[in-house]
């Protein structure tokens, strides 16, 4: 069952793994941009997110507490930004932008006694009897419960947002703050808190990364992820199960190109590890290519005050 | 009549003042039930404050309302409606890219499951003659047919008094037939409506009573019925009022052609334009109407030379432009106006001395040797200011700080004083006040006069009337052929409209 010293079985497990920091982030920006706000500061409250989610989990010795705290960490460095944008009206470009360093800079700073430890593992959800199933067992059985959360997520965001009141509502306020604020939505309100569920998925995100993905602690954990997220997003029209898709592409070419290293691929390692945001960024202009309107939502990244 | 029905709102001593202005003072007055009453005055009189004050979305300052025998105060749309009180907006309410149900839906306090909503739309819907599918994306719907989904949004939820803000600006004259239909069916049933505009023929064809507000203030009450609308305008306006005058020039060759012109929109949800083709001689004003979203931006764009098309497409003065940018095409002696006046017109937070160059640095010479000429652009300005009465205190006032109304008399001016040979206007006159209005329409007038072709693309038929020599209707990015005004009755203009779009039917059968 090996291709050129490949096992597609291991291959699509760890990929499901792999692309779980990047889905977390993504769905959460997926609907804070589906709300009007474009918050460039996902790497930002990622790396947080993994720090608090890693101290935490050392010091209760809690996996479960640490994604939690990973989660309170993301939401609150996202707050800063809801408070910037949307009570100081301040551009959200930049102050996505300025998050996003923020963000590394202080997971350096809390960081620093961290160096090399190792959290507590988190172990996989379902019994051995199934996980070692042929086939269908490591791809489906034998992973951690962040694997089915996160693809749990997926389902309930896309029914949230297709039919829900509450969805119907988010998706308003991101099509035209005016219109939402005339029928006597608070416009600045519900943006605040799509910002705060935003933040907290990529805290979950990048606790992930800390907790599961590459343990012990190294500084600057996220390694891009969350711009990769942010890309997704575009590239998925916005919508759940398109984000889905791109995060297992990303997710996949990742775990490919490290077995073709280890395979000891012809290909130089500095192309193979180019290759997934390359061919991601591929992906995303040929999906947006030729079409006229790509889902975007009409009042991204314009600020709403009610002066009217 | 009036007397026998009970008392529905009384408004007390209303009073609302933002910084710098006062925008209601001590407004009074009363609505019995099924009546319907008209709130007339100028852009600025405070009516639109007047009712958002009503609807909830206000606070007032001071002042009282009684509704329906009780002390009535909303301090949220949400309680407005709640107490039975439903608003149709003039602009702003509806979300293009969600469907109609889901449209009507956020409009309303508890609505059904979306399969049951779509019923009761579809219900209602014909119940008063308003056809709507409650599929469709809002985004793909006519101007006509997004304000029935306003009006269906609001009949759902079994209103006492429907607030309707300016419901025909956007219509043509079939569809506004059609409105009062079911605005005549709605206040039989009970229903009180406080209907807002200026349109002072409408309001004496459907109003029971009216309330006329000027500066924040009511001036006066009257019974429509019982005035001309000549003494209603008088007492919205506070003087007398005065018609352009037509300078009579002689009309020269074609300054302006165009031929089988075909764009795409660039626009979300916009019109393509359709093998249009026209020709204005020097002197002439062509007049376009059309409901909004027909293809009045797209023209525009592609005649300012923003959208490109082919060379021979677009000619002036017998020189190929088609291919040309805008400021290749004012050298070349056109100029455009845009509608949009904060983003399109203007760069809203630049200076008014900084504005005049954007459009006027290329035909008034406002560089040197790759600068910019800052004291000949500040005396143009200064110009504009003076010749068309900008109420600023000066020019290096940001745009975005001017009333809509001063701020389009600047615009107007900039584009009218470059001395071009051919103008193109959309909305010359929109949101700006009768005696100001009157000013532009003057204008452009005289620069025909001068020698100039003039388009005005236009939605106020009475505007377009008064200032074209010859007239065309744009319909979903095509253009009819134009004609003579002369002779034109408003059934013919209608025609030309594209009727009802279909609605005429529906009331029958209803």
């Amino acid at each position: 069952m090996d291709l050129g010293g490949i096992n597609p079985v291991i291959l699509i497990a760890t990929l499901m793994a792999s692309a779980v920091p990047i889905l977390l982030a993504a769905l959460g920006e997926t609907v804070v941009e589906r709300a009007g706000v474009l918050n460039l500061g996902v790497e930002g409250m990622m790396v947080v997110g993994a720090l608090g989610g890693f101290v935490i989990a050392v010091e209760t010795g809690s996996p479960m507490l640490g994604f939690i705290g990973g989660a309170v960490a993301g939401a609150l460095l996202s707050l800063v930004f809801a408070a910037l944008t949307q009570v100081f009206l301040a551009n959200q470009v930049a102050t996505g932008l300025a998050l996003t360093l923020f963000g590394l800079g202080l997971s350096s700073l809390g960081g620093q006694g961290y160096n090399g430890i190792k959290p507590p593992p988190t172990g996989q959800l379902l019994p051995d009897a199934l996980a070692d199933l042929p086939v269908v067992g490591p791809i489906l059985f034998g992973h951690d419960w962040m694997v089915y959360f996160s693809l749990v997520m997926v389902a309930v965001l896309w029914w949230v947002l297709k039919a829900t009141r509450i969805g119907l509502i988010i998706r308003a306020v991101g099509e035209s703050h005016e219109a939402a604020h005339a029928l006597g939505y608070k416009v600045n309100r519900i943006r605040l808190m799509c910002i705060a569920f935003g933040g907290a998925m990529a805290g979950i995100g990048g606790a992930y990364l800390s907790l599961v993905r590459v343990p012990p602690w190294v500084d600057g954990i996220t390694a891009g992820a969350g711009w990769i997220a942010l890309a997704i997003v575009v590239f998925a029209s916005w919508k759940p199960w398109r984000v889905l898709i791109g995060a297992y592409l990303f997710g996949g070419i990742t775990v490919l190109q490290l077995n073709l290293q280890v395979a000891g691929s012809v290909i130089p390692v500095e192309y193979l590890s180019m290759a997934p945001y390359l061919i991601t960024i591929i992906v995303l202009v040929i999906m947006s290519a030729g079409r006229k309107s790509n889902g975007a939502p009409a009042s991204l990244g314009q600020n709403f005050h009610a002066s009217r | 009549m009036t007397t026998t029905r009970p008392e529905l709102l009384r408004v007390e001593g209303i009073t609302k003042a933002y910084p710098g202005v006062v925008a209601n003072a001590d407004g009074s007055f009363a609505i019995s039930e099924g009546e319907i009453h008209a709130l007339l005055g100028e852009n600025g009189a405070g009516k639109s404050t007047m009712v958002k004050m009503i609807y909830g979305l206000v606070r007032p300052d001071s002042g009282t309302m009684t509704f329906r025998g009780s002390a009535y105060q909303p301090a949220k749309p949400a309680e407005a409606r709640r107490s039975g009180v439903a608003m149709v907006f003039q602009h702003f309410s509806l979300f293009e890219a969600l469907n109609v149900a889901e449209n009507v839906a956020l409009g309303m306090e508890n609505p059904p499951q979306m399969r049951e909503l779509a019923a009761r739309i579809r219900a209602v819907s014909e119940e008063y003659g308003l056809p709507l599918d409650p599929s469709r994306m809002v985004g793909d719907l006519s101007a006509g047919e997004r304000q029935r989904v306003e009006i269906i949004r609001c009949l759902l939820q079994d209103p006492k008094l429907l607030i309707m803000d300016e419901p025909t600006s956007v219509l043509t004259p079939q569809e506004v037939e059609i409105l009062f239909r079911t605005l005549r069916q709605l206040s039989s049933e009970g229903t009180a409506i406080l209907y807002i505009s200026h349109k002072l023929e409408e309001i004496k064809s459907l109003c029971d009573e009216a309330t006329i507000l000027r500066r924040g203030r009511v001036v006066a009450t009257c019974t429509p019925r019982e005035r001309t609308a000549r003494e209603m305008a008088e007492l919205m306006v506070g003087a007398t009022l005065k018609t352009p005058e037509r300078r009579q020039g002689v009309k020269g060759e074609v300054a302006l052609g165009v031929s089988d012109l075909s764009v795409a929109s660039p626009i979300p949800f916009g019109t393509s334009l359709k093998g249009i083709s026209f020709t204005v001689a020097k002197g002439e004003v062509l007049g376009i109407a059309g409901v909004a979203g027909n293809g009045q931006d797209e023209l525009l764009l592609a005649l300012s030379g923003e959208l490109r098309s082919s060379a021979d497409k677009v000619r002036i003065a017998g020189q190929p432009v088609g291919d040309l940018g805008p400021v290749d095409r004012r050298k070349a002696g056109l100029v455009a106006a845009p509608e949009d006046r904060y983003g399109h017109a203007a760069a809203p937070d630049m200076s008014l001395v900084e504005n005049a160059f954007l459009t006027a640095g290329v035909r008034k010479g406002l560089t040197k040797n790759g600068f910019v000429d800052w004291a000949g652009t500040r005396r143009f300005a200064e110009e504009i200011i003076k010749a068309y009465d900008v109420r600023t205190p000066g020019p290096d006032v940001a745009a975005r700080a001017l009333s809509g109304g001063n701020l389009q008399k600047f615009l107007m001016g900039r584009e009218l004083m470059q001395g071009a040979s051919v103008i193109v206007i959309n909305q010359p006159t929109w949101g700006v006040d009768a005696a100001a209005a009157a000013a532009i329409r003057q204008s452009i007038l005289d620069r025909a006069g001068e020698g100039a072709a003039v388009v005005v693309i236009s939605q106020d038929l009475d505007e377009l009337l008064e200032v074209s020599d010859s007239f065309a209707v744009l319909n979903e990015g095509r253009l009819t052929r134009p004609r003579t005004v002369e002779g034109l009755t408003m059934d013919e203009i209608g025609l030309m409209m594209g009727g009802a779009h279909g609605m005429e039917v529906a009331h029958h059968a209803g």
